[in-house]
């Protein structure tokens, strides 16, 4: 090209540079430095200079029974929710999946959780769990259940939180297999209905295989956001009651911003870093070995 | 026909039910923002009562809510306008020479948890006296919008047939003339959805603007979280307090519902 100057010719860096310094600087750069913080025992609150401590803090961190306990729960909290949302998520794209009068409005209304901020939709759940004035507790009374204890005890408040995660994030799997049918070709549905096929054997067999692919990944999106879980949890329990319901990304803050041991809880947030990454890595693994 | 007249009485009975589900947990919130504070309470739970405004008045007049209310639309605006200016030539840049590897490094930013980065940036932004400034809550909330921006961008920047800019540029413009002058202008759905859905996730973040904004520059999350720390819950003013933060975002929404869904699905359904 004859009028390829130095900009044009090196398009290509000079586009993304911007971005790329920017995240350098916000991302990367914080991340070496916390792996370096987890490699001291630094306490902010002590006012002395960070210093190296080897693995003093991982040793602290590590056999901390708290640690165990959140690592677990972040896990069992994960995949609960999202097998739940799951399940119904693409249970409701098949309800829907059809020509009817407001279907436009069941979108939309769909979308509504998604973009609800996520502190104000804990806080009104609070009101609904509220062991004396709270709905949740009037509808069992109604029906003739014994009342509930919902997040003020420490057995039900991970599945009282999962409840809240369903009901914000459900929404989101419908709508992406939503969008998943419409992009499917008729032709196989319609092959097996002329071949005698039931409406239950066409889905099984015909439709679900066909939307497999977008239903995994939809279900990916969601594992790697539950497994970050914070402003539900941190607004309607902040861990509570004792540890109950306390996981990574709550205790890294809490270790961070009220007890204020960076060195231990850099170690809580190398772990959760690592949780994320390796889950993000080994399902992007399975699927390219699966072919799904 | 009695049949096909049954399943559809059982279809509308599901949607109805979904609906109610869905739209139940806001409604009650509504409701109770115009409750007193006795209503509220009393047992069982009042679905009949004459409605007070006294909650509106107090989140407005007393709780400075118009402030937050601003900080929340100054941090989310300016991040995403300049998420923009940087997400928009390197999105370009990806689609163009297809560098599948950049646009990872800049999606890992969504994927890893933000309090890997919150907790240093705390130290750093400490150290340089930027605690409770705007600068730090923008380029924090930019880290939400940036990958976002990328994310859509990049992929609508793949449906613009390369033609057009090749064939202005046999014709001597530079390429970045004609990604200015050609394929910014028909780029307009895509920006939308972009700025649109970063908009609302920045206006929705909790976590950054817990740790970095104080008084001067606190955003709605943290205004009506707050709310519920203090001693005594004073519910109808909560709930007055999150029906003031979701209805701009809900507004947005129902604006550009069409970008909105497909924002939130593009990735998954391209596969």
């Amino acid at each position: 090209m004859i009028h390829s100057s130095f900009t044009e010719r090196n398009l290509r860096i000079l586009f993304p540079l911007p971005a790329i310094i920017f995240i350098a600087l916000l991302m990367v750069f914080p991340v070496l430095y916390t792996l370096c913080l987890s490699f001291t025992n630094w306490n902010l609150t002590s006012g002395m200079p960070a210093s190296f401590a080897g693995f003093n803090s991982y040793i602290r961190v590590l056999t901390e029974p708290r640690f165990l306990h959140a690592l677990g729960r972040t896990f069992s909290f994960t995949l609960f929710a999202v097998a739940i949302e799951g399940f119904f998520g693409v249970a409701i794209a098949v309800i829907l999946n059809r020509a009817f009068v407001g279907r436009s409005i069941a979108k939309l209304l769909l979308l509504l959780p998604l973009v609800a901020t996520p502190v104000a939709v804990g806080i009104v759940f609070n009101l609904f769990y509220d062991p004396t004035i709270g709905l949740a507790n009037f509808v069992l009374d109604s029906l003739g259940l014994p009342q509930g204890q919902w997040i003020s005890n420490s057995r039900s408040v991970i599945p009282a939180l999962i409840l809240v995660d369903v009901w914000q994030w459900t929404p989101m799997i419908t709508l992406i297999v939503l969008a998943g049918l419409a992009g499917l070709s008729d032709e196989p549905i319609e092959a097996a209905r002329v071949d005698g096929a039931s409406e239950w054997q066409i889905l099984r067999y015909v439709t679900i295989p066909m939307v497999m692919p977008v239903i995994l990944t939809a279900l990916i999106l969601r594992l790697i956001d539950a497994l970050k879980t914070f402003d539900i949890i941190f607004a309607m329990t902040g861990g509570g009651p004792g540890y109950a319901s306390e996981t990574l990304n709550i205790m890294g803050f809490k270790y961070s911003f009220e007890y204020f041991r960076m060195g231990q809880s850099s170690v809580i947030l190398v772990a959760l870093f690592l949780v994320v990454f390796l889950c993000s890595l080994g399902i992007m693994k399975l699927r390219a070995t699966t072919e799904l | 026909m009695n049949k096909k007249f049954v399943s559809n009485v059982v279809f509308y009975l599901l949607v109805a039910i979904i609906a109610l589900v869905v739209l139940f947990p806001f409604l009650w919130m509504l409701s109770s923002s115009f409750k007193t504070q006795s209503d509220i309470t009393s047992w069982p739970p009042q679905f009949f009562f004459s409605p007070t405004l006294q909650n509106y008045r107090k989140v407005f007049e007393e709780q400075d809510f118009l402030k937050y209310f601003l900080n929340s639309t100054i941090v989310g605006g300016v991040s995403v306008g300049l998420s923009l200016i940087l997400g928009l030539p390197a999105a370009y840049s990806i689609s163009r020479f297809a560098q599948r590897k950049l646009a990872v490094f800049i999606l890992l930013a969504r994927l890893m948890p933000g309090i890997s980065f919150l907790m240093p940036w705390y130290i750093i932004f400490s150290r340089l006296d930027l605690m409770d400034s705007y600068v730090a809550l923008i380029l924090s909330h930019m880290l939400i919008a940036l990958p976002i921006v990328v994310w859509i961008m990049s992929s609508y920047f793949s449906t613009i047939p390369r033609e057009l800019e090749e064939s202005a540029m046999v014709d001597g413009a530079t390429r970045q003339y004609a990604f200015w002058a050609i394929i910014l202008p028909l780029s307009g759905p895509g920006v939308i959805t972009a700025t649109t859905l970063s908009f609302i996730f920045s206006w929705n973040n909790f976590m950054f603007s817990q740790v970095l904004s104080m008084e001067k520059t606190k955003t709605l999350p943290i205004a009506v979280y707050n709310f519920i720390s203090y001693a005594e819950v004073d519910w109808g003013g909560v709930m007055a307090a999150a029906v003031a933060i979701m209805a701009p975002a809900i507004i947005l929404t129902m604006i550009f519902q069409k970008y909105v869904v497909k924002g939130l699905t593009m990735g998954a359904v391209k596969g």
